[in-house]
């Protein structure tokens, strides 16, 4: 078990590098503007533009460029400073990841309180009018663009602007550095319809999986064991049917949460909430590679990390899984 | 009375496709303490027909069932879902085919042995551990107080199943119905398992109803034998019987398709010809006309009737067939002629029926 997580730990080292060279070398490639002109501001001298490009190291090779970024990643945990205000990126990050993970986890806890008694109850009412209508409902959930529903959200519930306003709207999350995990009670009503909104497809999406596994586990051998031993219908479906039917939905939890944690790009720009998603959307638009850099490692780092963990933790659920 | 008595049950199953008459007028009945083997190709309704004695078919939502089945006298039919869940596992048990998939991967095989106990027993958990442990040591599995603790993944094919076994038989049934159980083995452990069930039936006074494709395992286990062919049975009899006397074309079949040891070595075996029928349109007249070498033209009429075989009210068959054209049909296959030998030596009065190997070349 250990070396494998130790074996599963050197192969994120690579692929962190991997990634990060694709980044920087798609950057370089695709060119936008010069980071460079950007930061001198309106009408700069050709002069100035010369000793930024100096100061940011633009004027050095590619390759010297990306090493340096990379002995200074490695050794110093260092994620170099914004092309844009000279701040280090990765204070930035850390600024702003604990708005992005208040988001992603809460969200996560609704979906999971949502879509999974969604998913029982469709699969035990197969075909009946509770299941087509969860279904359906799912359906038009799932089909629906996450800013499309964040505008509506507003528009309906809102308090200001909203038709009923009931909660919080955009631009309410705090930026005074309180975040959910510091100040639950302030932050929290500011998220309420952001987790709502986030939670919605992947509520739909999870209990379309589940009521699709628990349906296929009920028809599995053990099921009618279980039966046969003349167990009452509630344990079989709970404890029988729903234990391995649940126990993929940890594995898209992970993947979910994973991405989710780089940055809910989405619902942070309808919601304004300055989280690591806006971050990133913000210095691709300023061609400001550090924090791209930045920000893309740390969405790699989380996705490669939830995954580990759901994979040690597949151990746990199943007993047949060893490494 | 018989402790179980199985009269006319039919489970049929809706689908898109039609009417699936799984079992179609099955009766039998069972004494106490008896071993009942019933014999059939996959689709005879062998195994539907024992999971409606389990109650197992009514978790089916295009299910419909009728006639009775009667334990100790009360129909299983009429009872109502809670009752029939108290009866399963505690006076009917089941064991199936597949060790490895029916049980639980994600549970200990001692804390499945324990659910099975408390769910009809109002025991703490030490005392239904205990019960496991006293239930996997008379299985004959080894340090059962150690492998109360294991995962079926580490058991071994036979393991496991001696773990359905002795989950079946915890608390002490009247009626085990063992659907398949040895198939998935290997040969060697077949005959354990098989030996165990014989000891465990004796020992514990248990009826039987063994549910097989396969004749040795029959011969082993059975006192009496059915067999069944799309939905009904076709002959019964006591094992004997079914081995020296069978009356069943069928049946006929099913005994020169299997190799026998003590059969001269040149012995060729003779498969059934055909595939087994569409149970959502099952053959008029005879449901084995058109696999059957002896079919008449009027068999495509004629449904025959499961009736005692004259002067042996214990032994009856459903074959349109003269008796005494049976009895010389068989004497000629036991001496190693062929259907089609056979039929010439015999002599079959009426007909032969069009389009069945009765008039087709019976050689692959």
């Amino acid at each position: 078990m250990l070396s494998y997580i130790v074996r599963r730990l050197l192969w994120m080292v690579l692929l962190l590098i991997v990634i990060s060279f694709l980044t920087f070398m798609i950057f370089y490639l695709l060119p936008s503007a010069d980071p460079a002109v950007l930061r001198a501001g309106k009408q700069p001298s050709p002069e100035l533009i010369k000793v930024i490009r100096e100061q940011l190291g633009l004027d050095k090779p590619w390759y010297v460029q990306y090493w340096k970024y990379l002995d200074r990643l490695a050794f110093h945990f260092d994620f170099g400073t914004s092309y844009q205000n000279q701040v280090s990126v990765k204070s930035q990050i850390f600024d702003r990841a604990p708005a992005t993970a208040g988001l992603a986890i809460g969200g996560a806890i609704v979906w999971l309180l949502i879509g999974i008694p969604i998913g029982i109850i469709s699969a035990v009412k197969r075909g009946k009018l509770a299941d087509r209508l969860a279904m359906g409902g799912a359906l038009v959930l799932i089909s629906a663009p996450v800013y499309w529903l964040g505008l509506v959200s507003l528009y309906l519930f809102s308090k200001g602007i909203g038709v009923w306003g009931v909660f919080d709207g955009a631009g309410t999350y705090p930026n005074d550095g309180s975040n959910l995990f510091n100040s639950p009670f302030t932050v929290a009503p500011t998220l309420f319809l952001p987790w709502l909104v986030l939670a919605a497809s992947f509520a739909a999406i999870y209990a379309r999986f589940l009521r699709g596994n628990l349906l296929e586990v009920m028809s599995e051998d053990y099921i009618r064991t279980a039966r046969a031993k003349g167990l009452p219908e509630r344990t079989v479906i709970f404890r029988h049917g729903l234990r391995s039917a649940i126990t993929p939905i940890v594995t898209i939890l992970g993947l979910d949460l994973g991405i989710l944690l780089g940055g809910a790009i989405l619902t942070e720009s309808v919601f304004n909430i300055p989280g690591i998603g806006r971050l990133a959307v913000d210095s691709i638009q300023k061609s400001d590679l550090p924090t791209i850099q930045g920000t893309v490692i740390m969405g790699a780092f989380f996705i490669i990390l939830l995954n580990l963990l759901v994979d040690v933790l597949y151990a746990f659920l199943d007993p047949r899984v060893r490494y | 009375m018989p402790m179980l008595e199985v009269k006319d049950l039919r489970v049929h199953f809706h689908t898109d496709d039609g009417i699936v008459k799984a079992v179609d007028g099955v009766s039998y009945s069972l004494d106490r303490g008896r071993a009942l083997g019933i014999v059939g190709e996959s689709g005879s309704g062998k195994s539907v027909s024992s999971l409606t004695v389990m109650g197992l078919t009514r978790f089916s939502k295009t299910v419909e069932i009728s006639g009775e089945i009667l334990l100790d006298g009360k129909d299983l039919l009429k009872a109502s879902d809670e009752e029939m869940r108290r009866l399963r596992g505690n006076e009917i048990s089941m064991i199936f085919q597949d060790p490895l998939s029916s049980l639980h991967p994600f549970y200990k095989v001692g804390d499945q042995l324990v659910e099975a106990v408390r769910a009809h027993r109002d025991v703490s958990k030490a005392q239904a551990r205990d019960r496991a442990i006293e239930m996997l040591g008379l299985v004959g599995i080894p340090e059962p107080r150690k492998r109360v603790d294991a995962y079926p993944h580490e058991f071994s094919g036979g393991m496991r199943q001696r773990a359905m076994v002795a989950m079946a038989l915890s608390n002490d049934p009247k009626l085990l119905i063992a659907d398949e159980p040895t198939t998935a083995l290997d040969v060697t452990v077949q005959a354990q398992i098989l030996d165990l069930l014989r000891r465990l039936q004796t020992e514990l006074d248990t009826a039987i109803v063994m549910i097989t494709h396969d004749l040795g395992v029959v011969a082993e286990v059975s006192d009496d034998i059915a067999v069944m062919y799309a939905g009904r049975i076709v002959e019964r009899a006591d094992k004997e019987t079914i081995f020296a006397a069978p009356e069943h074309p069928y049946t006929w079949g099913l005994l020169k398709s299997i190799p026998r040891l003590d059969g001269p070595r040149d012995e060729e075996l003779v498969p059934i010809p055909g595939r087994p029928p569409s149970l959502i349109t099952p053959p008029s007249g005879c449901a084995f006309h058109p696999r059957c070498p002896y079919a008449r033209e009027t068999h495509k009429t004629i449904e025959p009737v499961l009736e005692p075989v004259a002067g042996r009210p214990d032994h009856q068959v459903a074959c349109l067939l003269p008796s005494d054209v049976r009895r010389r049909l068989w004497a000629a296959l036991k001496a190693g002629e062929k259907p089609a030998e056979a039929v010439a030596a015999v002599g079959i009065p009426g007909l032969p029926a069009e389009g069945t190997p009765a008039t087709e070349e019976l050689q692959p």
